[in-house]
C-alpha cells in the first residue's frame, strides 16, 4: 500500500504527445507506470509510440480504457481547460505538471474541484510516484526505492535531494509527492500529511515547504493534533527577501506573512523535526525514526 | 509586473472608478502641456516610481517629498523640476532609492476621511478577497496587526461573482450608509472587480481611498500587479511595463527563461529548481557566507542556460565566489558537467568555483569536471559545497 497512485492507476496522458511530455511519458511507461491512453484534440484515432490510443476528449479515455487517473503536459494558456476537462470527464485523480498557469484560470479550477470528487496535484509540480509500481510526471525513477517514508514537497528539484538522502541512506519511500509551487494547487501540505497518516503503509513523514502562504502552519496544526508518525520538515527560503517571487509563482512573502521564521516555529511548537539545512532532511528524520 | 500610479488611474477611469484630474510628464518641455489639461489653481505634483512611501520619502539632491502640494502651476512646474531625474529614497526603495522619470501633476481633493480597499487572491481559500478598512493611508498590514476590528474582509466566489451584498458589507464595514454613498461604492467595487478579473490583476489597491465635504468618493492613490503568467492575454497591460524600474540584470536573465534575483552578498549561487535555489542560498548564509543572488536555470540546466547564467552572476562586481548545484534528475551529470565546463571556458571565471552534482551518472560528471582542467573545486553533498565556496571567499579576502 501507499497513497493516490500503484498498479491500480489507470493513466491517461494529456499533452503527452509533444517533445517535453512525451519524452516523460516514456519514461513513466518504462518504470512500469500504467498509461492506458493519451488525449490531443485532433490527433484521436493514432496512437502514441505506437501503442497507446490517442483520443480527442478525456471522455473517451475513461469509458473506452478505463483512465481513472490523468496527467497534463499542456502548455499554460490551455492547461486549466484541460484540467477542467478532467474533473467533467470523472477522473478521480489529476496529475498538472504545466509551470506558468494564470492563477486566475486555478481560481476557477478550484472552485470546479471543490464541487467534484476529483484530487488535483500542482500544477507546477513534478508529479508523484510510489517506488516500484507508479511513476506520474517529471520525478527521476531512480532517486527512489519503495519503503516507509511518504514525502511531500512545493519544490521539485528539493524533493529529489529529500528522497535521493533517504536512498542513499538505504531508507525507501512509501509515496513521494510534489504538490507544486502555485500560490493555488490542488492538494495541500494538509491533504498529504492526512493521507499519509491515514496510510498503514506510511511510518514517517518528511514534508518540505517554502516562503509564501501559510500552508505549512496549517499543517502543523494538523500535526500537533492528529499525528503520531515521526514527522521531519525543512523550509526553504530563510534568506529571501521581502516582497519578492522566488523562482515559484507562490514562493513570496508579502505583507510580513509567509516567512521561513514562522513557518519553522509553527513547526516547531508542532513537535516536528526541523531540519537545519538542506543537507540534512534525511538524517534529521532518521535521528527520530530508526525504520 | 506592477504599474505606476498614472497608469492606474488611466485604467480606474476605464473602469468607472473616480479618480482625480491628472496628466503625467516624463520631460520638462512636457510640464506646460500636462498642466493645461488641469484647472488653474492648486496643483498635486507627484513622483512616479514603483514605490510606497513616496510622501514621506527625501530625494538624494536634498529635496523633500515625493508629492507635494502646491499653490499654483508655477510652484508645480518649480516642484516637478525638483523631482524630474531625481532620486527619491522612501522606506521601500532601499537606501539606493529609484530614479523619478515621470512626474504625474493632479487636481487637488479636500479630505474628509480616508479609507483603505484593496482585492487580492486569498491563498487560504484561493479566492478573491476585498479588504476595506476605516484607516486609509497607513499601511493595511499595520492596521492588521494592530486594530484588526477596523478590517471588513469579503471573499468572492469567482464562478458567482461580486454580488451587491458584497458591496454593500464593504460599504456599511467603512461606516458609509447613505443612499447617495452606497450607490457611488456599488459602481466603484463593481469596476474595481471587473478590473481585477477581467486583467487578471494580483493587486487593485486603493490607499487611501477618500470621501470629500462634499460626500463624493474618490481613489486618491492607485497601485495595481498583474500576473505575470497571464500577461501572454493582455498586450494593453505588456504595453505598461517600465524597464527603468526593473533590475537589468534581471531583465537579461528572463530573455534566456532564467529566474534571477539580485542580492547583496557576495557569493554566487547557480542551480536548477526553484527551491533548491532558495535552499542553496539558505545554506551559504547557514555557514557564515552571503549569498549574492537567486539563479534557477530550470530544470534542464543547459548550456546556454549555464553560459548566461554565469554571464550574468559575473556582471555583479560584488561575486567572489560561485556555488553551482545541480540536482541531475532526468538529464544525465556528464551533459550537465559538459555544459559548466564550456560556459566556464566561454566567460572565463575568475573567482573560487565550486561545484556539486547530483543525480544521474554523477561519477562519470565529476570525473568530466575533474579532467577539464578548469580550476575548480568539486563537492560531494551541498552542506559540502557550501561549506567550499565559503571557505574559499573568505581564504580570498584574508589573503
Amino acid at each position: 500500500m501507499a497513497i493516490l497512485v500503484g498498479p491500480e492507476t489507470r493513466v491517461v496522458g494529456q499533452g503527452i504527445t509533444g517533445n517535453f511530455g512525451s519524452l516523460h511519458a516514456r519514461k513513466n511507461i518504462e518504470y512500469g507506470t500504467k498509461y492506458v491512453a493519451a488525449v490531443t484534440p485532433g490527433k484521436g484515432g493514432s496512437r502514441f509510440e505506437e501503442k497507446l490510443p490517442i483520443f480527442n476528449t478525456v471522455h473517451e479515455a475513461v469509458a473506452k480504457e478505463g483512465a481513472n487517473t490523468s496527467v497534463i503536459f499542456v502548455p499554460p494558456p490551455f492547461a486549466a481547460d484541460s484540467i477542467l476537462e478532467a474533473i467533467d470527464a470523472g477522473i478521480e485523480l489529476v496529475i498538472c505538471i504545466t509551470e506558468g498557469i494564470p492563477v486566475r484560470d486555478m481560481a476557477v479550477v478550484k472552485d470546479a474541484l471543490r464541487k467534484s470528487s476529483t484530487r488535483l496535484i500542482g500544477p507546477n509540480c513534478p508529479g508523484i510516484m510510489t517506488p516500484g509500481s507508479c511513476n506520474i510526471g517529471i520525478m527521476p525513477g531512480y532517486i527512489a526505492q519503495p519503503g516507509k517514508v511518504g514525502v511531500v514537497s512545493r519544490s521539485g528539484t528539493l524533493t529529489y535531494e529529500a528522497v535521493y538522502q533517504l536512498t542513499q541512506r538505504g531508507h525507501g519511500q512509501s509515496t513521494c509527492i510534489g504538490i507544486g509551487g502555485d500560490p493555488i494547487n490542488g492538494t495541500s501540505h494538509t491533504d498529504a500529511v492526512r493521507l499519509f497518516n491515514e496510510d498503514p503503509a506510511t511510518e514517517a513523514i518528511i514534508m518540505i515547504g517554502e516562503i509564501g502562504g501559510t500552508a505549512e502552519e496549517e499543517a502543523a496544526a494538523y500535526i500537533k493534533a492528529h499525528v503520531k508518525k515521526p514527522v521531519a520538515a525543512f523550509i526553504a527560503g530563510a534568506t529571501a527577501p521581502p516582497g519578492r517571487r522566488m523562482g515559484h509563482a507562490g514562493a513570496i512573502v508579502s505583507g510580513g506573512s509567509g516567512t521561513a521564521e514562522a513557518k519553522i516555529a509553527a513547526l516547531k511548537d508542532a513537535g516536528i523535526a526541523v531540519a537545519p539545512t538542506p543537507s540534512d532532511i534525511a538524517d534529521t528524520l532518521l535521528e527520530i525514526y530508526k525504520g | 509586473m506592477n504599474i505606476h500610479e498614472y497608469q492606474a488611474k488611466a485604467l480606474f477611469a476605464q473602469y468607472g472608478i473616480p479618480v482625480a484630474k491628472g496628466a503625467a510628464a516624463r520631460a520638462a518641455d512636457e510640464f506646460e502641456a500636462a498642466l493645461a489639461e488641469l484647472d488653474n489653481g492648486p496643483v498635486v505634483v507627484k513622483a512616479q516610481i514603483h514605490a510606497g512611501g513616496r510622501g514621506k520619502g527625501t530625494f538624494t539632491n536634498g529635496y523633500k517629498g515625493g508629492v507635494k502640494m502646491c499653490p499654483d502651476k508655477a510652484a508645480a512646474r518649480e516642484a516637478a523640476s525638483q523631482m524630474l531625474g531625481n532620486t527619491l529614497v522612501t522606506h521601500q526603495t532601499g537606501p539606493e532609492g529609484k530614479v523619478v522619470k515621470t512626474v504625474f501633476f493632479n487636481a487637488p481633493c479636500d479630505i474628509e476621511k480616508e479609507y483603505y480597499l484593496a482585492i487580492l487572491l486569498d491563498r487560504a481559500s484561493s479566492q478573491p478577497v476585498i479588504i476595506a478598512s476605516t484607516e486609509g493611508g497607513v499601511e493595511i498590514e499595520k492596521v492588521a496587526e494592530e486594530t484588526p476590528e477596523l478590517i471588513t474582509r469579503v471573499t468572492i466566489d469567482p464562478a458567482a461573482g461580486l454580488q451587491s451584498y458584497h458591496k454593500r458589507k464593504i460599504a456599511f464595514g467603512l461606516g458609509l450608509t447613505s443612499k447617495e454613498q452606497l450607490k457611488q461604492m456599488d459602481k466603484l467595487l463593481t469596476g474595481l472587480y471587473k478590473l481585477y478579473w477581467e486583467k487578471d490583476a494580483s493587486l487593485a489597491e486603493i490607499n487611501p481611498l477618500i470621501t470629500t465635504p462634499e460626500g463624493n468618493i474618490i481613489a486618491l492613490d492607485a497601485k495595481v500587479g498583474f500576473d505575470d503568467n497571464a500577461l501572454y492575454r493582455h498586450e494593453d497591460i505588456r504595453n505598461l511595463r517600465d524597464l527603468d524600474e526593473e533590475d537589468p540584470k534581471e531583465v537579461e536573465a528572463g530573455k534566456y527563461g532564467l529566474s534571477y534575483i539580485a542580492l547583496d552578498g557576495n557569493i554566487a549561487c547557480l542551480v536548477n529548481g526553484a527551491g533548491l535555489a532558495m535552499a542553496t542560498m539558505d545554506i551559504i548564509k547557514h555557514f557564515g557566507g552571503n549569498p549574492a543572488n537567486f539563479l534557477d536555470v530550470g530544470g534542464g540546466a543547459s548550456e546556454e542556460a549555464v553560459t548566461e547564467a554565469f554571464r550574468i552572476i559575473l556582471s555583479d562586481p560584488n561575486v567572489k565566489g560561485i556555488l553551482v548545484n545541480i540536482f541531475g534528475g532526468i538529464m544525465s551529470c556528464k551533459t550537465i558537467a559538459k555544459g559548466i565546463i564550456a560556459a566556464a571556458q566561454n566567460v572565463e571565471v575568475k573567482v573560487p568555483l565550486v561545484v556539486r552534482l547530483e543525480g544521474n551518472e554523477v561519477k562519470e560528471g565529476k570525473q568530466l569536471l575533474a579532467e577539464s582542467g578548469l580550476n575548480l573545486t568539486p563537492a560531494d553533498s551541498l552542506k559540502d559545497a557550501a561549506q567550499k565556496i565559503v571557505g574559499l571567499v573568505e581564504a580570498a579576502a584574508s589573503a
